[in-house]
């Protein structure tokens, strides 16, 4: 049942699909921190209307499937003139779609760092900008690393969706190396095999991570 | 863009007749793997030698590989070694594994969130632990499960649309086909899915919190 000789003959192709998607995966992650940064501080901040215009992106964004994100880069952009390649959707439709998980841990994380700090802050003189910069979000970063490794073992779950549209990841080199093999079960096997190898160690640290952060309170 | 072709009562009720086969699948998928998942939670809760430890490896195993991949195998691959499924099946059992895998945990979490005291109690007042597990912690763990339970069906309406790829008529598929029609669809297409999902999805994320709060 199982044909070792697909992925033999087929090493280089899954090693590339294999780093695609982890180059995939941290390029979206790092693109969704950023963004999930600005709209948490934006879903906090003293002003009502950020406050609904960050409530509103992370709840439309969360509440819609990844893979409609995804098309509309692939598919929506081309209909308003602007060509990206399925490597280049994918990953940004990969970012916006994380990026509203990533708020919501970092908005918890803010909101877990006492208001005294803010006060005390605001009192000795540090602007808005100046305490969430240095007094909170620091703060709230260490809160923030366990459920930010869990959005990243999602990423890498989630990025196999650029298989669908040409995007260069693991699911499109499998797709591949099946069309030339016909081995469908044997080819997919070992592509499962490759994303364990990323997912099951990374969800062995977020474990242990969750599981320290418990112990320390 | 061409809203007012996009939306002729032709293609929005082709679109809603698709939204119903994404509900209708996600209902049935729940409901098997909310079955499927009670054994799983219980035979690793009740630290069968073995059985409990393949149990922990099967779960961990499927938790951790992309649904995708899980659906593209079922109907692909699956056929290969003498398994062959329709659409509509291959659909639902493979949410159905996923799915499984992902409850089990939040049963296991409800399970493992009561109190010992009560189990001792219930075990020393002569219950069998098949029975403490019936009346004492599975009615309470239930309880406290029911708004996971919500954030994990809001995610399943939405893994739904992956089942596209096997071209299940549900309504990316179906909103697909009406994109077919004219380029300038696309985008007033995918902004009416977007709302149907968001709508049925915030009403649900708000039925959740609301639950969380009282609970």
């Amino acid at each position: 049942m199982l044909d070792v000789s697909v992925l033999i003959g087929n090493w280089d192709r899954y090693m590339t699909g294999f780093g695609n998607t982890l180059a995939i995966s941290v390029l979206a992650l790092i693109g969704s921190f950023v963004i999930g940064t600005l709209f948490a501080v934006l879903r906090i901040a003293p002003n009502r209307l950020l406050n609904i215009i960050g409530a509103a992106y992370v709840e439309f964004v969360r509440n819609i499937p990844l893979i409609l994100i995804v098309f509309l880069f692939y598919n929506g952009l081309p209909a308003l003139h602007l060509n990206l390649n399925g490597f280049v959707a994918g990953t940004l439709g990969l970012t916006v779609y994380t990026s509203a998980f990533i708020a919501e841990a970092i908005r918890a994380g803010i909101l877990s760092v006492p208001q005294g700090q803010t006060e005390a802050a605001r009192s000795a003189g540090l602007t808005y900008v100046q305490t969430m910069r240095h007094i909170i979000l620091p703060q709230a970063m260490r809160i923030v690393i366990p459920p930010l490794g869990n959005q990243f073992l999602n990423l890498i779950k989630n990025s196999s969706v650029l298989g669908v549209i040409a995007g260069l990841d693991l699911m499109y080199y499998g797709d591949l190396i099946n069309l030339d093999t016909f081995k469908t079960f044997s080819v997919y096997i070992f592509v499962g095999m490759f994303y364990l190898i990323l997912t099951i160690p990374m969800s062995f640290a977020v474990n242990a991570l969750e599981r320290r952060m418990a112990r320390s309170g | 863009m061409d809203f007012i072709g996009a939306y002729s009562s032709d293609n929005v009720l082709y679109m809603l007749e698709g939204f119903l086969v994404t509900i209708g699948v996600a209902c049935i998928a729940i409901i098997l793997s909310f079955l499927v998942a009670c054994l799983l939670a219980v035979v690793r809760y009740a630290r069968i030698p073995v059985l409990s430890q393949c149990t922990a490896v099967l779960v961990e195993i499927i938790r951790n590989l992309p649904l995708l991949l899980i659906i593209f195998f079922v109907f692909f691959a699956l056929p290969q070694v003498g398994l062959k499924m329709s659409v509509f099946a291959a659909a639902i059992v493979a949410l159905t594994i996923f799915e499984a895998a992902m409850v089990s945990e939040i049963i296991r979490a409800g399970l493992m969130s009561i109190d010992k005291g009560q189990i001792e109690a219930a075990r020393s007042s002569g219950l069998s632990f098949i029975q403490t597990l019936r009346f004492v912690t599975m009615p309470q763990a239930l309880r406290r499960m029911i708004p996971p339970m919500v954030s994990q069906f809001i995610a399943l309406l939405k893994d739904t649309s992956l089942t596209v790829i096997i071209a299940l008529p549900e309504l990316m598929h179906n909103v697909q086909i009406v994109n077919g029609q004219s380029v300038n669809y696309i985008i007033p297409t995918y902004l009416f899915a977007a709302l149907l999902y968001f709508i049925v999805n915030y009403a649900l994320s708000m039925f959740a919190r609301r639950l969380e709060l009282r609970g």
